[in-house]
């Protein structure tokens, strides 16, 4: 026997639980404006401390400040400021919807928007996004119209996906918007694929991909970054940290040792850490990777830093396992709230408009879901027919499906 | 028309496919600049540069992962994975990606890669160089699984693959790489350039996927064998004089059941012969499909000869393989059936 004390076992516990104060003393978050900005060619071992920060671009007075502040129009800013709006709308839309049965599920983006819609509107249209499921917002700020988001949701007669797919894994390869599986992580590495592809072919578009902070630990997560620092593929690799995946904690996933962003540095990738309510760092750090990517400078890791503040879908009750009011103690507060007091700050805004656009943005999703459901919901059955269930499984229909289907119809 | 063993009549249909269709792509670990353990890519990199031939980090996740995304921007990738052993740590972005991308999508995005992995045993590979692992993809919906014997299929199957617009599992029986083995493991190895379906067309020609071929005409026992197990039933069938019709299943699914059931319903038995392990293997879909559609023509219960359920072993190598011993005596039982 080693004369030793005996070995200890440790599982790392979320720093509250239901019924507890929320503690977010675990975040340091260092002042806007202090984060340096290096040039895009910069070497990425000259830029490691970017994965240790965060940074932040909007003050707590709401003024952009530091080297990271982007030059944007305001015009631009208003149309960031609307799809997020329009996001949270049409995501009150669809809970109500899932509440009266009108679709199975549905999962929300509520304080996760700024990723999304900025990520969208800095990027250009012949780029590729390959989501997660929380990243609808970059469909409504790419003008994807909310009726066929509905439809898919619904299942019904206009869904293009046929009632193939749960509600919410959307397809819109017009709007750059990769097909989303269920699946996590799958897409990291198809990312870098398509971004290698992009390459190979001397294209100018670039892709993207996202993966939450706890399915940075799938296997997918390593061979994207393998493969991105291999080939430098032109790809921007986010990792949106929003501190739950359902009810584990990002510690769960190791992330109380390090950085999520920090995992880049072994690869030779440039890391950001970026605070991701903050919708000009959102523009800021987009911007900068995608100029990376573009001017064959290679892959970018940028985690955002956010916090998911409902529950983690329909089915999932977040009462269970964290405290109730943790939203409102988040240290990066709400994204809307940030941009919307930052262009009232610049003069560019005030609360009767900001209530105007609410009131606006409602009523565009209540339009629209009224011609939606006009097309059947769950509850009438007016789904895709049966027999194109077999449909797409190939190109061209195989003898072996034609009689399962001649079957089905003889046998219904 | 040029004498080619198998990796080469495969090397043949990849440059092909690369001088046709600048859209393929050809990557996978030591495929590029070395040209593959099995030399299937030898050369191809100096012929078409870095761009269209490469080496990959050893992941056959990223690799077929990052083969869905090139997919889904145009390009027509052909992957290899080093040993059909290897492939199982990609199953994920084969079974829940690439293969249900163009349904989940509604074929908005599609995934039209080619998969190529030596499989099989008689090379003493022990349990992880040795696997039969196609009924894995049997199973998924949205796959093609393909399987030749020879070098003239091997070539036009593989074409047809890379252009066909779905994903296509392309395994190959790396026993019969260099000549057609029948089992007999202790004769001097017969090179293809004996063999007449070792003379390969040198420029483009397809086998059509989803064909059954009828290898020797018969009329007591239908044989279904695919790869390797063809050559290993011609033997058996010569050495015990019993007249079995041969067929060369080629591709497992999309699955040629008219030329199985043809077969059948003349013949009134038939053997099935895999190297596989037995239990869930092809051959029990073989098996079931045959009693569906001869049910009332069958004159003696269906044989499996097939692999152990047991690991490859690499000691046993041929207590192990499905030889012609073992299919000569499944032929001779459903012979003696009445």
């Amino acid at each position: 026997m080693i004369d030793a004390e005996p070995l200890r076992f440790g599982v790392p516990d979320a720093p509250a639980r239901p019924g507890e104060m929320a503690d977010f003393s675990y975040l340091d978050v260092p002042d806007a404006g202090s984060v340096r900005r290096p040039e895009i060619d910069t070497p990425p071992a000259d830029m490691r401390d970017l994965a240790y920060t965060m940074m932040r671009v909007l003050d707590d007075d709401g003024a952009a400040v530091g080297p990271w502040s982007p030059e944007i129009d305001v015009a631009k800013l208003h149309e960031g400021l609307r799809a997020m709006v329009l996001t949270r709308s049409y995501d009150d839309r669809m809970t109500t919807a899932q509440r009266q049965g009108k679709t199975s599920f549905y999962m929300r983006c509520t304080g996760e928007e700024a990723f999304a819609v900025g990520h969208a509107l800095e990027l250009a249209p012949r780029d590729m996004f390959f989501p997660t499921y929380r990243q609808q917002g970059w469909l409504i700020a790419k003008r994807w119209p909310l009726v066929e988001m509905m439809c898919q949701v619904f299942s019904n007669e206009k869904d293009r996906l046929h009632g193939r797919q749960m509600p919410i894994m959307y397809s819109a390869r017009d709007f750059g918007f990769f097909s989303i599986s269920g699946n996590l992580g799958t897409q990291y590495v198809q990312a870098v694929g398509w971004a290698m592809a992009s390459a190979i072919k001397g294209d100018t578009a670039i892709a993207s991909g996202v993966v939450g902070e706890g399915a940075t630990a799938e296997a997918d997560f390593h061979h994207a970054l393998t493969f991105a620092t291999t080939y430098q593929a032109p790809v921007i690799l986010n990792i949106v940290n929003n501190q739950w995946a359902i009810s584990s904690f990002q510690g769960i996933a190791g992330g109380s040792r390090s950085t999520f962003a920090s995992r880049a540095i072994g690869y030779g990738i440039p890391a950001l850490r970026v605070d991701g309510n903050d919708y000009l760092g959102v523009i800021a750090a987009t911007r900068w990777a995608a100029a990376r990517a573009r001017s064959n400078n290679g892959p970018t890791v940028i985690e955002w830093v956010t916090y998911r503040a409902t529950a983690h879908s329909s089915s999932d009750d977040p009462s269970r396992y964290r405290p109730a009011d943790e939203w409102k103690a988040w240290p990066l507060g709400d994204p809307i709230e940030r941009l919307k007091q930052h262009l009232i700050v610049r003069g560019e805004w005030s609360e009767e408009q900001h209530s105007q656009l609410v009131a606006d943005c409602d009523a565009e999703v209540m339009s629209a879901a009224k011609e939606a459901e006009a097309c059947g919901t769950l509850l009438d059955g007016r789904v895709a027919s049966a027999r194109s269930i077999f449909e797409d499984v190939f190109k061209d229909m195989p003898e072996h499906l034609q009689r399962q289907r001649a079957q089905m119809e003889a046998e219904q | 028309m040029t004498a080619m063993p198998m990796n080469v009549a495969i090397r043949s249909a990849i440059d092909v496919m690369l001088e046709r269709d600048p859209d393929v792509v050809v990557f996978g670990e030591d495929v590029g600049y070395f040209g593959g353990v099995f030399r299937a890519t030898e050369g191809l990199q100096v012929k078409y540069g870095t761009s269209r031939v490469f080496d990959t980090p050893i992941a056959e996740g990223g690799i077929i992962g990052a083969a869905v995304g090139m997919g889904a921007y145009g390009l027509r990738p052909i992957v290899e994975i080093q040993f059909a052993d290897y492939v199982y740590p990609g199953l994920d972005q084969l079974i829940s990606e690439a293969a249900r991308l163009r349904y989940r999508s509604s074929a908005e995005f599609t995934a039209p890669l080619t998969v190529r992995m030596p499989c099989g045993g008689g090379i003493h590979g022990g349990q992880t160089h040795s696997q039969s692992p196609e009924s894995l993809f049997t199973h998924v919906c949205g796959l093609t699984t393909v399987l030749p014997s020879n070098p003239y299929d091997a070539k036009g199957l593989l074409i047809a693959s890379i252009e066909d617009d779905d994903p296509v599992i392309f395994l190959e029986p790396k026993r019969i790489y260099n000549g057609p083995f029948d089992g007999h493991y202790d004769n001097p190895v017969v090179p293809w350039s004996s063999h007449p379906l070792g003379d390969v067309p040198d420029g483009y020609y397809k086998v059509e996927l989803g064909q059954a071929a009828i290898r020797r005409e018969g009329d007591d026992v239908t044989v279904l064998a695919y790869g390797t197990m063809v050559h290993v039933a011609e033997a058996a069938a010569n050495e015990t004089g019993v007249d079995a019709e041969i067929i060369d299943l080629r591709t497992l699914l999309p699955l040629d059941t008219n030329t199985i059931e043809t077969s059948v319903r003349k013949t009134g038995r038939c053997v099935i012969v895999h190297e596989a392990t037995r239990t869930s293997g092809f051959g029990a879909e073989l098996s079931a499909t045959v009693q569906e559609l001869c049910f009332y023509q069958l004159e003696a219960p269906i044989e499996r000869v097939t692999g152990w359920d047991t690991p490859y072993p690499h000691a046993q190598e041929w207590d192990y393989f499905p030889g012609p011993a073992r299919v000569g005596a499944a032929l001779k039982r459903v012979m003696a059936a009445t």
